[in-house]
């Protein structure tokens, strides 16, 4: 009977055993399991937090998205670089502003100029291209029609008010073709084939992309023309006709990490969103819905040659002239900050926007810090930049110029510019009146007596002025002790004096930190502040981030804080990266606004200007459109140690083998009664005895 | 006591050694294997065994005057005739002609009436129409007009030839005698228009090993590319100096008028895109050399090999499909080194001022026409003549397509080429060829891959890989079964099927998953749990086993 119940117990025992062994392989996936089934609990609030936000904030959305696509048509007009063409683009979403009654500024007048030249250039070019097949003798071959593609380059360089100096490149080339008629066939002239054969091959529409090495310091260097965030960026606006955008979204960061060489290929659905109303298409066209569109930031991905040498290949001039020559990359990553940036939109053709051509703009924005490396003197020159001169203009280029920001130095008080240019261009760039020294490379004059430009500027004072506070900036970061919980903080700057305006905040936040939705706080003065739109997409364990975004009224000189804790979630150990220990990045959150412009806050009327424009504060630059990125954040996030899954296991089988053991031998071994072992007296006397013969005791 | 208390160890631990077996090895088994859809393995090894045979219709129609009355009723109308080749231990070939004979209708008769063979040709085609992979070859009696001299076959655009009768055709001549003269006249004339035993054996070189007995058979068979389901063709205008050329080129007609007709042609080969783009700034990767004699630069053929790669490097290669690319680049030298003449090995300046690369494409240096003064304004306008390039470019492409192979035995005469710049004929070599190198690839990939998964335990065979390779299997059964019974334009299509899904079951990520999971690491992990629970119960059961052993020889000494 005994033996019996210990057999049971015995069999008990060594299933037990066994499960364990099992029990411990397959315990990754019921760790799964339970994540998920958390990640759902804790998500179901959520979603419903969400979706009676999203039903009540309904009409809130829409004047959202209205007041969104305001801003993107006067953003397409700050930009002083815009040809004509883009005008139309106003034109199309303009709600605001009339076309007509706007003085345009003299920098459109003079890209106007430049257009037309070109388009005289072009006919004389036919003209000519008739002659030509007389001495080619072919005859027959008719006069080709003239290319409408064109090409511009541009550098835009500022002295910083921190003694750096700001140097942008961009690039345009127009792309006049109908890729989406679907012709197997396609020719390419300027615009880069291997680029344009990605597009047109995933019906993309709008395509931005962004590398950028470093953090771009609002409060010391004012803003920048084009806004990106560190490590690299990608949003994309697919065509309406795309059945299975996730699918091509796929397809297209692969081809498109091997056309740059960078890392785009570990963009995924765990960093993919769909903003509702932070990205709304730059270019032609009025599809809005955002299941068409795909943004990704890569905070982690560094910079440098090898995404530089694809970048410059797209040129058509590649960098054997043009001012891609000046495009060294040891001395354009010898910066403070580097980005380059790739976008692609429909424009228009013309004033008419009877057609749309695609435009290509690649944009290079460095910020060299020659005050730490200048030995001391304060002044710079393009060779001492970019270690290159000037020679030439593309000649592919219908327009090459070079500006220089002297708006701080009307009367050469603060610096001196060397050789002097007679033209001068305004333009009103971020709501800034800037004045530009220009240097037309097209012009053989420009080059002088040495055929090279090489720009010195000196400065003279040693003070660089005061510079104006942007009105908009942003801040974030992590608080918190402990590998449990956190909070994440994000600061908006309002610094304008009187006006307060909106702006729309995008945060994504990737699933393992796990957002309590429920301790959101805005405050602002130390008021809560309560937004007026929120979109929440709660996330799911390792299948989709968390997507934030709201209206935020930001009132006037004032702070406004956005709070939300969050639990930071166990990984699997396969999910860690090789060094988990530097830490977890999250995305930079995006801050998009429509900001009231600084000549608008000029008040005073000491200023020389017309009376008739100066009465009404409302101008025709009363707001312009701007996006600040913030800081990217870097958790740790609770590490284990990673040999330990392996000492456990020794450890837990080793202590499963003790205990199997003995019970084994427990169970199996057979058991006697032993006398009691006699005395030691008792044993030698047993052993004298025994030698002596007489029987043992 | 003592007895019955060591029964019962000797139970316990049989019952631990039981459960063990029966219960926790299954369990453990069950719960670490990795998951393997079935495959047909014994259909890959079926195809591992290839023996393709492929059949010709060939039909034999003899004009008036060719065969007498009594012959004509004698004559049976099919014949089979069947030739076997063993190319190695595991591929075999058969090639069956099925010839059919009769006599030529009225109409063909009218047709075989016109003054040229060109328009014989035209005539013939419009009374019918003969499938893809069929022969049809007209017999003329020896005294026809229709042929020049010294010419005896006319191999027309279509699938026909016309084919001039031997002598021993005359009246008196035994029916026998007449047809085996034909036989070997037809036999030579199918080498040309379908497919000859060299070029079927060099289709499968992904399966065998060739051994070429000379360099240029090697070279040969390098120059075409490789059968793809696909290609990417992509012409560039190379404009090393934008400065003083402004270049024109019209591909887009061009590309229409030339290249389309062929391309269209060759649909059912591959599918064809084509792109054009203009490279500025691109320089070749050799200085050419000045040559007095000729006041020109030269390039040698030594040193073209030199000449692609910095070019390649911006040529862009084609993100957006894995096809291979045929390039094509029309090099405009700059005013600096022009003119610039290709040189062959004998220094001779190269007619065509062109050369191509096999298995990558082919280059065209186009000089232009420098005299312009020092007054003259900068750039150039130069119009390019797209006649002459793309004459050189189809010349190319024929050759990188692996269309043109050999040239026609002496006494043929191969009619010129339609506006597609291809006739029906070599259309079907192409196809012969092209879907006996498909099912050889196709084969060697599903058979390499089975081999791959039976060497590698650790892979994991997912469903969808299962059923790409049971598809690929079946299109290749298919393929080989549409070669043999004559349909090539379905095994064409079959072949292409099997590759695209052998390649895809090849290639799929998802047998990566598991690849490396080395047996010390898996031991590493076992071994502390199972060491000592297995020695335990293995040294019972082994005592157990030493004591029954000594209990019977105990009995049997009883007994004894």
């Amino acid at each position: 009977m005994a033996a019996h119940r210990c057999n049971i117990v015995v069999l008990a025992f060594v299933l037990c055993g066994l499960t364990y062994v099992f029990v411990t392989a397959d315990i990754q996936d019921t760790n799964n399991v339970k994540d998920d089934e958390s990640g759902a609990v804790d998500s179901a609030p959520k979603t419903n937090i969400g979706a009676s936000l999203q039903s009540t904030k309904t009409e809130d959305q829409t004047q959202a998205t209205e007041e969104e696509r305001q801003w993107e048509a006067t953003k397409a007009e700050t930009n002083p670089a815009d040809a004509p063409s883009d005008n139309k683009a106003d034109h199309v979403h303009d709600t605001i502003q009339n076309p007509d009654s706007t003085p345009t500024p003299p920098a459109k007048d003079q890209t106007q100029e430049a257009a037309e030249e070109e388009r005289q250039w072009e006919a004389t070019e036919v003209k000519e291209a008739d002659h030509v097949p007389v001495t080619m003798q072919t005859p027959d071959v008719p006069p080709p029609t003239p290319a409408k593609d064109q090409f511009q380059e541009e550098l835009v360089i500022r002295p910083l008010h921190s003694g750096d100096i700001y140097a942008s490149f961009q690039f345009r080339t127009l792309w006049d073709t109908d890729f989406l008629r679907g012709s197997k066939v396609s020719h390419y002239r300027l615009f880069p084939k291997s680029l344009g054969q990605v597009i047109s091959k995933f019906s993309v529409r709008e395509l931005h992309i962004s590398f950028t090495q470093g953090y771009w310091r609002t409060m010391q260097w004012g803003q920048p023309f084009l806004p990106s965030p560190p490590g690299a960026e990608l949003w994309v606006w697919f065509q309406d006709t795309v059945t299975d955008v996730d699918g091509a979204w796929k397809e297209l960061t692969n081809v498109l990490s091997g056309i740059f060489c960078a890392s785009l290929n570990f963009i995924d659905s765990t960093n993919t969103v769909q903003p509702s109303a932070s990205f709304k298409p730059l270019g032609l066209g009025n599809v809005t819905d955002q299941r068409f569109l795909r943004y990704a930031v890569l905070p982690r991905e560094i910079v440098c040659t090898e995404n530089l040498t694809p970048w410059k290949k797209l040129l058509p001039c590649g960098s054997k002239a043009g001012l891609a020559v000046l495009m060294k990359s040891e001395k354009l990553f010898h910066s403070s900050f580097h980005s380059q940036a790739l976008h692609f939109r429909p424009v228009c053709q013309d004033w008419k926007c009877k057609s749309t051509v695609w435009e290509l703009r690649q944009t290079l924005n460095v910020v060299f810090d020659l005050h730490t490396s200048g030995q001391g003197k304060r002044e710079w020159s393009l060779f001492k930049m970019f270690s290159r001169t000037l020679t030439e203009a593309c000649p592919l280029a219908s327009s090459s110029k070079v500006y220089v920001d002297v708006t701080d130095n009307p009367q050469g008080e603060l610096f001196e510019l060397s050789p002097t240019t007679p033209l001068l261009s305004q333009a009103v760039v971020l709501g800034d009146r800037r004045t530009y020294s220009v240097y037309d490379l097209t012009n053989q004059a420009t080059f002088g007596q040495t055929r090279s430009l090489n720009m010195l500027l000196r400065w003279r004072a040693a003070e660089s002025g005061d510079m104006l506070r942007p009105l908009l900036h942003g801040e974030r970061y992590v608080a918190g002790y402990g590998l449990q919980t956190g909070e994440i903080h994000t600061l908006m700057y309002n610094n304008h004096p009187y006006r307060a305006f909106p702006v729309l905040l995008l945060e994504t936040v990737p699933w393992y930190l796990r957002l309590y939705i429920h301790t959101l706080t805005v405050t602002s003065k130390g008021r809560d502040n309560k937004p007026s739109y929120i979109h929440y997409q709660p996330s799911k364990d390792r299948l989709r981030p968390h997507l934030l975004e709201m209206l935020v009224q930001m009132p006037p000189n004032s702070v406004t804080e956005v709070t939300v804790q969050f639990e930071r979630a166990l990984l699997k150990w396969t999910e860690y990266t090789p060094d988990p220990n530097h830490g977890f990045y999250v995305g930079s959150s995006v801050i998009s606004a429509l900001v009231p412009s600084v000549v608008a806050m000029d008040t005073n009327s000491t200023r020389e200007c017309p009376l008739f424009s100066s009465f009404f504060p409302c101008k025709e630059e009363s707001s312009y459109f701007m996006r600040v990125y913030t800081e990217p954040l870097l958790v740790n996030l609770p590490t284990p140690d990673f040999s330990m899954p392996y000492n456990v296991i020794c450890l837990t089988c080793t202590v499963v083998a003790v205990g199997y053991g003995s019970l084994y031998n427990l169970l199996t071994r057979n058991f006697q009664v032993e006398e009691p072992s006699p005395g030691l007296a008792k044993r030698l006397a047993n052993i004298i005895r025994r030698l002596r013969g007489v029987p043992l005791l | 006591m003592c007895v019955a208390e060591r029964h019962r160890g000797r139970l316990a631990s049989l019952a631990i050694a039981v459960v063990v077996i029966a219960v926790g090895v299954p369990l453990w088994w069950r719960t670490t294997e990795t998951y393997r859809a079935w495959l047909p393995v014994t259909q890959i090894n079926q195809l591992a065994q290839l023996q393709i045979q492929l059949s010709v219709e060939v039909e034999v129609v003899f004009s008036r005057g060719t065969l007498s009355t009594e012959h004509q009723k004698k004559i049976e109308p099919t014949h089979t005739r069947q030739e076997e080749h063993t190319v190695d231990e595991t591929t075999g070939l058969s090639y069956r002609y099925e010839t059919r004979y009769r006599t030529a209708t009225i109409m063909e008769e009218d047709a075989l009436n016109q003054p040229t063979a060109a328009e014989t040709d035209r005539s013939l085609h419009l009374l019918s129409e003969s499938p893809c992979g069929s022969v049809v070859i007209y017999v003329l009696p020896e005294s026809s007009t229709l042929l020049p001299e010294a010419v005896s076959v006319y191999v027309g655009q279509r699938r026909t030839a016309l084919l001039r009768a031997g002598r021993p055709m005359r009246v008196g001549v035994g029916l026998k005698e007449v047809l085996t003269h034909l036989e070997a006249q037809v036999q030579q004339v199918l080498q040309v228009m379908s497919f000859s035993h060299s070029d079927i054996t060099a289709a499968l070189s992904d399966r065998v090993r060739l051994d070429y007995s000379s360099r240029e058979g090697l070279a040969d068979s390098m120059r075409a590319f490789k059968s793809s389901p696909g290609y990417e063709i992509t012409f560039s205008l190379l404009n090393p100096d934008p400065k003083s050329h402004h270049l024109h080129w019209d591909i887009e007609a061009a590309v229409q008028s030339y290249v389309q007709p062929l391309l269209s042609k060759l649909a059912p080969v591959a599918d064809f895109s084509l792109d054009s783009q203009i490279l500025y700034y691109a320089v070749l990767g050799v200085n050419p050399r000045y040559d007095p004699s000729l006041n020109a630069y030269t390039l040698n053929a030594d040193s073209l090999s030199h000449v692609i790669n910095p070019v390649e490097a911006r040529l862009g290669s084609s993100a957006a499909s894995s096809n291979p690319v045929l390039n094509f680049l029309l090099y405009v030298p700059d005013a600096r080194h022009s003119p610039l003449y290709i040189t062959d090995h004998r220094k001779d300046i190269v007619v065509s001022n062109a050369f191509s690369s096999p298995r990558w494409g082919g280059i065209m240096v186009y000089n232009v026409n420098n005299s312009s003064g020092p007054g003259t304004e900068l750039p150039v306008d130069i119009n390019i003549d797209m006649t002459r390039v793309m004459g050189v470019f189809l010349a190319q492409l024929r050759l990188m397509l692996g269309v043109q192979s050999s040239a026609p035995p002496p006494g043929f005469l191969v009619g010129p080429c339609g506006p597609a710049g291809l006739a029906d004929w070599e259309l079907d070599r192409l196809l012969w060829s092209r879907s006996v190198e498909n099912i050889a690839t196709a084969t060697t990939t599903i058979t390499s891959l089975a081999q791959l998964l039976d060497q590698i335990g650790n892979i994991v065979i997912n469903d969808n890989i299962a059923e790409q390779v049971s598809a690929a299997v079946a299109s290749l059964q298919l393929a080989v079964g549409q070669l043999e019974s004559g349909n090539l334009g379905l095994a064409m299509q079959y072949s292409k099927e099997a590759i695209l899904q052998s390649e895809r079951a090849f290639f799929d990520p998802s047998l990566l998953h598991l690849l490396y999971f080395p047996d010390d690491q898996k031991f590493a992990i076992y071994i502390p749990l199972f060491l000592p629970m297995c020695v335990p119960i293995l040294l019972s059961l082994l005592k157990m086993a030493a004591e029954a052993r000594q209990r019977r020889r105990e009995r049997q000494d009883k007994k004894d």
